[in-house]
């Protein structure tokens, strides 16, 4: 748990809004991107989300969050990225129906303890299991933008190499950042790809990742399944990280 | 607005009136925190009644448990949409902790206090009256550490972030003090009824 003073503003009121979708795009064979311009939006903090309401011409309404993986870069604008379930309610709906130009209800920003700021400092240690990577992705592209001398390592754990989610940007990113190191591993392949890894998180992996960091982290962030982030906070603390200094997002359901 | 293209798949009868509005039914049972579990041993374990800084009575593991033992089956939300329908709780209702204190609620407020450092502000008529328990047991079982155990505050009616994982303490309050989540933009009731889940909702 976080202590007092680094809590965010928070609004008077969150306020649905109609955001226009500019862009879809198919990350990987199970997620795709897309691309929302809010119409009345005044940016947010990277880690945030916001909350998704569906209506049906009868009323019915089915509400989801999602995170935002774009970084706050001023362009009004904010990348919501949903992973197919097969039995779901939302993200069939996303990724069967949903078209350019239209207009989806959302609110937000939302959250204001899985955040970080430049300000807020490092360096950084950031463990994503799956579609975790979102909202730490986030935290990435905006640390590279603002931030470039914080550093940071990102272990990032996927089933497949089909499953790594803007796996071609986090690889240019770590070979030409020398503040910023990928541990990249496939639980259920091995990849033919340099610098990924086969197996689960384990000890080690956390331990690598520390060591590749100047200093302890100032703040660690967890993000993925229950399963996921209960076994990496283990190792983690196990790796001697302090409890106050983690901070876990997860994905239930 | 009606959503282009948007049907949605309508719980079936006997579930859709038991879901809150923007709620989805789940058989699984998340697991949701801000930070790791923490490890709470029962030989360290306490709780804690307090009237604003003053503390009122403590127990240990034992102590507790020889309190009178309910059971209460309810429905659970979480503000993150997920719904849980008749969940199985057993443990001391909150009147049964004031009676054995030998105390009326002093106040309209209730901050609970949990191992992790996690505070959440509940009305206190939210917590007599028979609605809510410290709960030690889950379908019958000891609490597990990833559902709060060894104790967690049971508040069903109201969103699941008022129900603290690893309770260790009720403090009474003179005003209204805004726990973890509250302080962080949650609505300071959150009754799912009236989707109370941010400020001002």
């Amino acid at each position: 748990m976080s202590s007092l003073p680094d809590i965010a503003p928070q609004p008077a009121r969150l306020v649905w809004q109609p955001a226009a979708v500019v862009a879809i795009t198919r990350e990987t064979p199970r997620v795709k991107i897309f691309r929302l311009k809010p119409a009345d939006w005044h940016g947010f903090t990277a880690g945030q989300h916001v909350d998704v309401r569906l209506t049906a011409p009868d009323g019915y309404q089915a509400e989801r969050s999602y995170s935002i993986g774009s970084a706050p870069d001023g362009s009004g604008e904010i990348e919501l990225v949903i992973d197919l379930i097969d039995e779901g309610e939302v993200s069939p709906f996303f990724h069967e129906v949903v078209e350019i130009g239209d207009e989806i209800e959302i609110r937000g920003p939302i959250g204001g303890h899985f955040i970080w700021r430049a300000e807020d400092g490092g360096p950084l240690l950031l463990i994503a299991g799956g579609s975790g990577l979102v909202p730490l992705m986030s935290m990435l592209r905006y640390r590279a933008e603002a931030a470039p001398e914080i550093p940071a390592a990102l272990i990032y754990s996927a089933r497949r190499r089909d499953d790594l989610i803007w796996c071609g940007e986090l690889l240019r990113r770590a070979a030409e950042d020398p503040n910023f190191s990928l541990f990249a591993t496939l639980s259920r392949e091995t990849a033919q790809t340099d610098g990924i890894r086969h197996g689960r998180i384990d000890r080690a992996l956390v331990d690598a990742a520390l060591a590749s960091l100047p200093a302890p982290p100032r703040t660690t962030f967890l993000c993925g399944s229950n399963p996921f982030v209960s076994a990496a906070s283990t190792f983690a603390l196990d790796a001697g990280i302090p409890f106050a200094s983690i901070k876990a997002e997860r994905y239930g359901g | 607005m009606a959503t282009r293209g948007f049907i949605g798949k309508r719980p079936t009868d006997g579930v859709g009136d038991r879901l809150p509005p923007g709620q989805y039914l789940t058989e699984d049972f998340p697991v949701l925190s801000a930070g790791p579990t923490p490890r709470v041993g029962l030989a360290e374990w306490r709780f804690t009644l307090k009237d604003g800084v003053r503390p009122v009575m403590s127990w240990d593991w034992e102590a507790f448990n020889r309190l009178p033992q309910s059971k209460l089956t309810r429905d659970i939300h979480c503000v993150t949409k997920w719904s849980k329908f008749n969940t199985a709780w057993s443990g001391v209702m909150v009147d049964d902790i004031l009676a054995e204190a030998g105390i009326a609620a002093p106040s309209e407020w209730t901050l609970a206090h949990a191992y992790d450092g996690y505070t959440t502000n509940v009305p206190t008529e939210d917590l007599v009256g028979g609605k809510a328990m410290v709960a030690t047991h889950f379908e019958g079982k000891p609490l597990i550490a990833d559902h709060g155990g060894p104790a967690r505050l049971l508040v069903p009616h109201l969103y699941f972030w008022k129900s603290a994982k690893w309770v260790n303490g009720l403090q009474f309050t003179r005003r209204d003090e805004a726990g973890f989540w509250e302080l962080r933009g949650y609505h300071m009731r959150g009754d799912p009824w009236r989707e109370q889940r941010f400020t001002g909702d």
